[in-house]
């Protein structure tokens, strides 16, 4: 059993001129420790997917039908309360804009102290204090600086104190939603490096999700590739980068700037992502596809495992 | 900036349906009830004389003791002098909305240019020009056209400018804020560096995209005058005695409250909340077209 | 630049808008057409006698001068002698402010308790049912004439129910509310005025150590030489001005007293009186609030529904933090500060409509002196009462401005 099941999970956007599927059966499985890396275009469904695991998808979206268990236990069916105490201690989210994700009218030991002392009661403020610091110094923050206000920090030092309140309770997920994307490239690497670094030290799974295969291609454990709304890829990232299997995938991968060939030609894929109000029938890539053949336009492949631990949705591999 | 495209289209194109307005959810309905709300007492005013069962002027149409409740004959009653007050009511709008609207139409000429002028010119003009509206702004609004009022006497001229001096800094902050914004935007900017010169800019460029925010400080503008010239026709200020005028009835009303003749202040006060009502929800509706951020 | 001198370069600021609200007020009484002092007499007086009472209130001279006499009697808190009664306006207004000050506190809490309740419910359960409700409501209240409001409510509540009184401040059968009394020509007096200038000077000393950071009993208390004269200084000049007014009143009667009758009765300690004043209160300061509290709907609503989208929400929901703690603790606080914006804007607003309600409700302060002398066609007084008018919004507005800094760390830059 898995620390994370997703299973055949479908959310929803019900909006007045119809509903759009953000999440389309999508079922993965995340073990202890384990860094995942969530991959998709912007409208993919792959933030959608993150605030679904902690039940925080914004109205109008619902989750249809599916199950998302931890250690076994299925948090759809958890009281608003049980979710709350759930959601910072056991699972963290952190999310794409570091400038905005902190409330500009707080000192950052009382949102320390706050998110602290509502998990555990008991704890004193100095002890929360205390534990703060201990967080804000794994992150690389001088911990003197805890009494000052948000808007007195730099993009990349906000997101570093996102990261300490996110791992402050040790949770054993947490979910970084495009983590480094307002970030300039050099601050980039350092909290991508921090984050492997925390998982080292602290062994909680993560899933990190992003635009960008290149940043997770190197860091991650395995590779979940979702195009509108659905799973196209999902492999060991080694795996996925010698043998990437679904056009989508070898197309983003040849999207990719490589240092050792340099007469390369990075190629765009031509198209853009289908409106999801009227989904094409058969593959949603197919529109965009080389190399489809007929069936992909009426037809819709299902999720294959085609060699062990590695999934692939396509005609092509079955 | 698509949005307030089509805004102007609203405004301009005579109002292209009322289905497509309705489409729009909150805002639109708040514009068609508003609409009709307005639409329907300026009917009755302007028809108000023609179909009026009585004189409104002429006391002891009903025979002592007055007032006397509504009854068949005079289904709202009559007031302290034996007055009809459903004839009253019919008639009572005129004075209020000549007022509101000299008002409105005295701000737009005063509080449109100046903007316009000092936003666009800026320097220490537009700095003299801030400070003084900024004074003028940060004075209690009917204090203010009390005092001008005092000074100026009764008659609908003199209290429609008592009252639009006061709603002369709003038009000139919404222009100003707004030209500043404009004369940065690519297009003015384009058309700058493409030679067209100062006036042309100012009056084909931005004089129209500042329309739509000038029509709905107007229409909230309207509601507001609407307020002052009943607040000040119950102090004592309003344009006189023997003219059928709402305000004046419900603030005559207020020395009747004790004998319990209700009627004498609901109706006419009614009149005022809804004629202030309509312009409120036409304002609301159209401010909330023209910023959709809210929408989901 | 730190909050001190922000707020010293605001208070700065706050000069030449004073000076300029100043001169409007005298440009409207004298310069617009229309000469007061005809205006007063209704053209019924002979010469003489406007002219002998131009010669008395200084209408004669050249109107810079009369500028100048303006300004500098306005400094010196002096605002002319009444056209009525030749007596001064100043002392007039300072005896009629305190009630209004009472309805424009009460009716400021009515407004913005209601406006951010309902609000935040309205921003909450967004496009339901209940926003639109609440929408409503603060439209037609936004739209309601206040002496209409309040005439509605005097005849449900008081006149047909007399639950509630319909007209003053404080039934007549009883004194009202003066606070308390000290005897200071007594040796009681003394000793206990000595006292609490002494806790005065505690306080004072205790306060300055804390700004230095030093705790009253830790270590490292030793004082400076300003320290020490400070307190000194300040605890001294207050003995003896009290003392020496206590003196100069001839009954030599000092009074600890607000003019707020709901303050001087429990200063007073009398119950009764209290509870009469809360119920002379209530009716006005509900209309004046309810009228006003449609702008704080609105505003608290959609800066609610902005601040509800934004990021450090759903990271504090994303934390599990209680609904509760979200919504006021981050949203609303976020949310508060344009709405404290509006509170010194509508102040204005407010005491426009204090004046209306204080007609409607006969209530006796500033805005009810301001209608009777327009009915005398008293021009200083109306113009003494204007320029009170105008320079209570300019402090209010001052100390919204100096709050907000304190509020938004972001200010201090």
């Amino acid at each position: 059993m898995g620390l994370l099941e997703v299973d055949s999970l479908r959310v929803d956007y019900r909006t007045r001129r119809g509903s759009i599927r953000a999440v389309d059966d999508v079922s993965f499985k995340l073990e202890k420790g384990e860094l995942l890396g969530l991959v998709g275009e912007s409208g993919s469904g792959k933030s959608t997917l993150g605030l679904s695991i902690i039940r925080l998808v914004p109205p109008p979206g619902v989750i249809e039908q599916g199950s998302i268990r931890i250690d076994g236990d299925d948090i759809i069916d958890f009281s608003a309360e049980k979710m709350q105490s759930i959601r910072g201690s056991q699972i963290s989210f952190i999310f794409q804009d570091p400038m905005t994700s902190l409330s500009p009218v707080k000192k950052i030991s009382e949102h320390f102290i706050e998110f602290i002392r509502t998990h555990e009661p008991k704890t004193t403020k100095a002890e929360a204090l205390k534990r703060a610091n201990t967080t804000l110094r794994d992150v690389g923050i001088l911990p003197e600086r805890i009494a000052d206000y948000p808007h007195q920090f730099s993009g990349g030092m906000r997101q570093r104190i996102m990261i300490a309140l996110a791992i402050t309770l040790n949770p054993e997920i947490v979910i970084a939603d495009e983590p480094t994307t307002a970030l300039d490239v050099i601050v980039q690497a350092k909290i991508l490096d921090l984050l492997t670094e925390l998982r080292d030290r602290y062994g909680m799974a993560w899933i990190l999700i992003t635009h960008d295969l290149s940043v997770v291609l190197e860091r991650c454990d395995k590779i979940l590739v979702m195009y509108a709304g659905g799973i196209v890829e999902y492999a060991d990232s080694k795996e996925l980068f010698r043998n990437p299997r679904h056009p989508y995938t070898q197309r983003l991968l040849q999207g990719i700037p490589n240092i050792e060939f340099s007469d390369q030609k990075l190629k765009a894929i031509p198209g853009s992502p289908p409106n999801l109000l009227n989904p094409p029938n058969g593959c949603s890539f197919s529109p965009r596809c080389s190399e489809g053949e007929p069936r992909c336009k009426s037809e819709k492949p299902q999720l294959l495992e085609v060699i062990p631990n590695h999934f692939v949705r396509c005609f092509k591999e079955m | 900036m698509a949005e307030k495209g089509e805004t102007r289209g609203l405004l301009f194109g005579l109002i292209p349906g009322l289905k497509s307005l309705a489409e729009r959810g909150s805002a639109g309905w708040m514009i068609i009830i508003g609409t009709l709300i307005v639409f329907t007492i300026l009917l009755i005013t302007a028809l108000g004389p023609f179909i009026s069962p009585h004189d409104p002027t002429i006391p002891n149409v009903n025979p002592p003791p007055n007032p006397s409740p509504p009854s068949a004959n005079f289904p709202l009653g009559t007031n302290l002098l034996g007055q009809d007050m459903l004839s009253r009511i019919l008639c009572g709008g005129s004075i209020m909305i000549q007022v509101a609207f000299l008002s409105v139409v005295f701000c737009f000429l005063i509080g449109v240019p100046i903007g316009l002028l000092s936003s666009y010119v800026g320097g220490s003009l537009d700095k003299t020009f801030t400070l003084v509206m900024d004074s003028f702004y940060a004075f209690p609004g009917l204090v203010l056209a009390i005092a001008i009022a005092a000074m100026m006497g009764r008659g609908v001229i003199n209290l429609a400018l008592s009252i639009g001096v006061v709603y002369v800094p709003s038009y000139y902050r919404i222009v100003r804020s707004q030209v500043l914004t404009i004369k940065e935007l690519p297009y003015t900017e384009a058309a700058r560096a493409s030679g067209a010169r100062g006036r042309t800019i100012l009056l084909r460029y931005i004089l129209p995209n500042v329309v739509p925010s000038i029509v709905v400080v107007a229409t909230v503008n309207f509601a507001d005058a609407i307020l002052t010239a009943a607040g000040l026709t119950f102090i004592g200020l309003g344009v006189g005695i023997d003219v059928p005028d709402w305000g004046w009835d419900l603030s005559k009303g207020r020395e009747l409250l004790p004998s319990g003749a209700w009627w004498v202040i609901t109706f006419p006060g009614i009149m005022i909340v809804l004629l202030a009502l309509g312009f409120t929800l036409i304002g609301e509706g159209l401010s909330e077209l023209l910023n959709p951020r809210l929408e989901r | 630049m730190g909050l001190r001198s922000y707020i010293i370069v605001r208070i700065l600021l706050t000069i030449p808008l004073i000076m300029l609200l100043l001169s409007i007020v005298f440009l409207i009484i004298r310069v617009i057409p229309g000469d007061p002092v005809l205006l007063h007499f209704e053209r019924k007086a002979s010469e003489e006698a406007v002219e002998a009472m131009r010669q008395r209130l200084g209408l004669d001279k050249s109107l810079p001068i009369q500028y100048f006499e303006y300004l500098g009697g306005l400094f010196r808190g002096d605002l002319g002698r009444s056209m009525q009664d030749f007596s001064p306006v100043s002392e007039q207004i300072f005896s009629a402010f305190p009630a209004t000050l009472e309805l424009a506190i009460c009716s400021m809490l009515v407004a913005t308790t209601i406006g951010i309740l309902l609000g935040v419910k309205a921003s909450e359960s967004y496009n339901s049912l209940k926003d639109h409700l609440i929408r409503a409501f603060g439209i037609i209240v936004y739209a309601m004439p206040i002496f209409f409001l309040g005439m509605i409510f005097q005849m449900i509540f008081a006149i047909n129910f007399h639950w509630l009184p319909a007209n003053g401040r404080f039934p007549p059968r009883l004194t009202e509310p003066r606070g308390m009394i000290l005897f200071m020509n007594q040796p009681v007096g003394i000793a206990v005025w000595s006292f609490m200038i002494g806790l005065l000077c505690l306080a004072l000393h205790v306060g300055l150590l804390r700004m230095k950071g030093v705790r009253f009993w830790g270590q490292g208390s030793t004082i400076s030489l300003s320290h020490f004269m400070i307190v000194w200084i300040v605890g001294f000049t207050v003995w003896i001005v009290g003392f020496s007014y206590a003196q100069l009143n001839m009954s030599g009667v000092v009074r600890v007293s607000t003019g707020l009758f709901t303050v001087d009765s429990v200063i007073e300690g009398n119950i009764l009186k209290f509870v009469e004043s809360l119920r002379y209160l209530f009716l006005p300061s509900l209309t004046l609030g309810l009228v006003l509290s449609g702008v704080f709907i609105r505003l608290t609503r959609s800066n609610m529904l902005e601040t509800l989208r934004l990021d450090f929400v759903t990271a504090a929901k994303a934390r599990g933090l209680k609904e509760s703690t979200v919504t006021y603790g981050y949203a609303l606080r976020n949310a508060f500060l344009p709405i404290l914006t509006m509170m010194g804007l509508q102040f204005a607003t407010l005491l426009g409509g204090a004046i209306l309600t204080e007609t409607t409700f006969s209530w006796p302060g500033l805005g009810r002196y301001l209608v009777d002398r327009i009915n005398f066609r008293d021009y200083t007084a109306i113009q003494g009462a204007v320029v009170y008018f105008a320079l209570i919004v300019a402090v209010v507005n001052l100390i919204i401005d100096i709050l907000y800094a304190y509020l938004d760390p972001r200010i201090r830059y």
